[in-house]
């Protein structure tokens, strides 16, 4: 017996992309718990973020809850929450679980943006009449985007790997044919529902990988790509020295 | 007129950048701070648009106090230009020179024409207008820099050594350009510079800074050359062993000047101005 491909065999089968438990409406339930969860996280972490990034103040405390929240084990969390809100709230407690995942990453990617940024472009910003808030939307937030997009990815990647213990509280996504797969011992089933998974994170790290191409502003790329094709100098400072006086 | 008056600026940290400072900056004129590094020159020049706030004393500008008005005002007010341009990397040329005028609310099309116009004006060609900084050279990004002060038409201009980061070809090209401005343009120019030649190339008065912004001396370029102050200026200046320190020499020809090293510099004409 070939597991994997008795696993993409079920996956293939028609059956499976039928009914209430259908394949589809698992991954939409899995989509959707991912993007509720980085939706949530991004409205916490992007404005403490770029807080922080603006002020340069606070760093400490957020690194410390960041690695903090890195370290609490989603599905002991999601129990522990299940158990706190009660059986009627599983879907907040599952959302809280994730969000708390989402936001170590939401929130490095957007202060780190804002550091990364030279300081003499945001001191010329400010020498040159810009208020705080004009400095932050102008100047800030652009050069700093391709890093928020970065810490994005890395948020949504954890995040719908991670939604598949959702499944273990009875809600559904992609962990469902993984569990009763296990429970049932027809691991073809369970092999199936994480290649759907993994092809999940992979398709939406993709897609976020050209979002995060396509966040760096354009004179920044252009910055990037002289060394590889030089400029030819239609105005060399040269062509107007005049002769030096004698 | 820029006035500094017992102007003391004492940084957290406990270190005195600038120490009761007092002087005079008299309007239309090139004045250029001069002083090897950490003399607290940039820390002055920083003071008059409240980039620094002084700890004791005041700055006012035409006899009212820069501390009396809005910050973000004063400095839309107040032309700026900085070493290595400081031009915003994701803004095009035309954009980062007409980012004041922007901000005070032009339109995008008057903006733009405005910034055309002073392409012309620091000699850029206008067909770099949509171009992004990081395609310019240093020398011309040094232009940007100049246009987008200009851009608000501002009575006053501070220059944090602007030509310091280019090779000296430019740097000699942009001096003369500035000279040229400044004659057409008739702004208050304050200039910082850790370079003597500099500072009496482009100065109508040139002050000499040591450690905690001590005035050694502020007068003219002649005035400092003929009388300066003490030992420390002198040498500073290069009137002892430097460039500055030309002799007579008599060749059958008439005199000549030579300088320190032996080179011939110029014809002594007598009876001249």
């Amino acid at each position: 017996m070939n597991l994997l491909a008795d696993a993409f065999a079920w996956l293939a089968a028609p059956e499976q992309w039928t009914g209430p438990n259908g394949l589809q409406h698992l991954l939409a339930q899995q989509l959707y718990f991912t993007a509720i969860a980085v939706a949530i996280a991004a409205v916490i972490a992007v404005p403490a973020g770029w807080a922080i990034g603006h002020t340069g103040r606070g760093r400490e405390v957020a690194v410390a809850f960041a690695g903090a929240a890195r370290a609490v084990p989603s599905f002991g969390l999601l129990v522990l929450l299940v158990l706190l809100f009660g059986v009627l709230h599983k879907p907040e407690a599952a959302t809280v679980t994730f969000v708390i995942l989402a936001i170590p990453s939401l929130l490095a990617g957007a202060y780190a943006g804002f550091e990364a940024i030279d300081r003499r472009v945001i001191d010329a910003a400010r020498a040159v009449g810009m208020t705080e808030a004009q400095i932050l939307w102008r100047v800030e937030v652009p050069l700093g985007l391709p890093l928020l997009v970065g810490g994005f990815r890395s948020a949504v990647l954890q995040v719908v790997a991670t939604v598949t213990i959702a499944a273990y509280v009875n809600l559904g996504g992609l962990g469902l044919p993984i569990i009763t797969g296990l429970s049932l011992r027809r691991y073809e089933v369970v092999l199936g529902g994480a290649v759907l998974v993994a092809l999940l994170a992979l398709a939406l790290d993709a897609l976020l990988a050209l979002a995060q191409r396509a966040a760096v502003p354009r004179g920044v790329r252009a910055d990037q790509g002289r060394a590889a094709a030089p400029r030819r100098r239609d105005h060399p400072e040269s062509a107007t020295v005049s002769p030096h006086p004698s | 007129m820029i006035e500094f008056r017992n102007v003391t600026k004492r940084f957290p940290d406990g270190t005195v950048a600038v120490d009761a400072f007092d002087l005079v900056i008299p309007s239309r004129k090139t004045t250029v701070f001069v002083g090897s590094s950490g003399c607290g020159k940039t820390t002055l020049l920083r003071m008059i648009n409240r980039m620094v706030e002084p700890t004791g004393g005041t700055v006012a500008i035409d006899g009212e106090d820069v501390a009396s008005k809005q910050a973000v005002a004063l400095r839309r007010s107040i032309g700026y230009v900085m070493q290595n341009s400081g031009l915003m990397p994701h803004f095009t040329v035309a954009e980062n020179i007409a980012t004041v005028p922007r901000l005070t609310g032009r339109t995008r099309r008057a903006a733009r024409a405005r910034a055309l116009e002073l392409m012309d004006v620091v000699g850029l060609d206008t067909a770099m207008a949509d171009r992004y900084p990081s395609q310019l050279s240093g020398g011309q990004q040094q232009r940007v820099g100049v246009a987008r002060g200009l851009a608000s038409d501002p009575n006053i201009l501070l220059m944090d050594e602007p030509f310091g980061a280019v090779d000296p070809i430019v740097r000699a090209e942009l001096q003369r350009e500035l000279i040229r401005l400044q004659r057409d343009l008739d702004k208050t120019v304050v200039f910082v510079t850790h370079d003597v030649d500099e500072a009496f190339l482009l100065g109508d008065q040139v002050a000499i800074l040591a450690k905690g912004a001590r005035r050694l001396q502020f007068g003219s370029p002649s005035e400092i050359t003929e009388q300066p102050a003490d030992d420390f200026v002198a040498a500073f200046i290069g009137a002892e062993r430097g460039k500055r320190a030309l002799r007579v020499k008599q060749t059958p020809h008439g005199p000549v000047l030579v300088d320190a090293e032996g080179r011939t510099q110029g014809v002594l004409v007598e009876g001249g101005a």
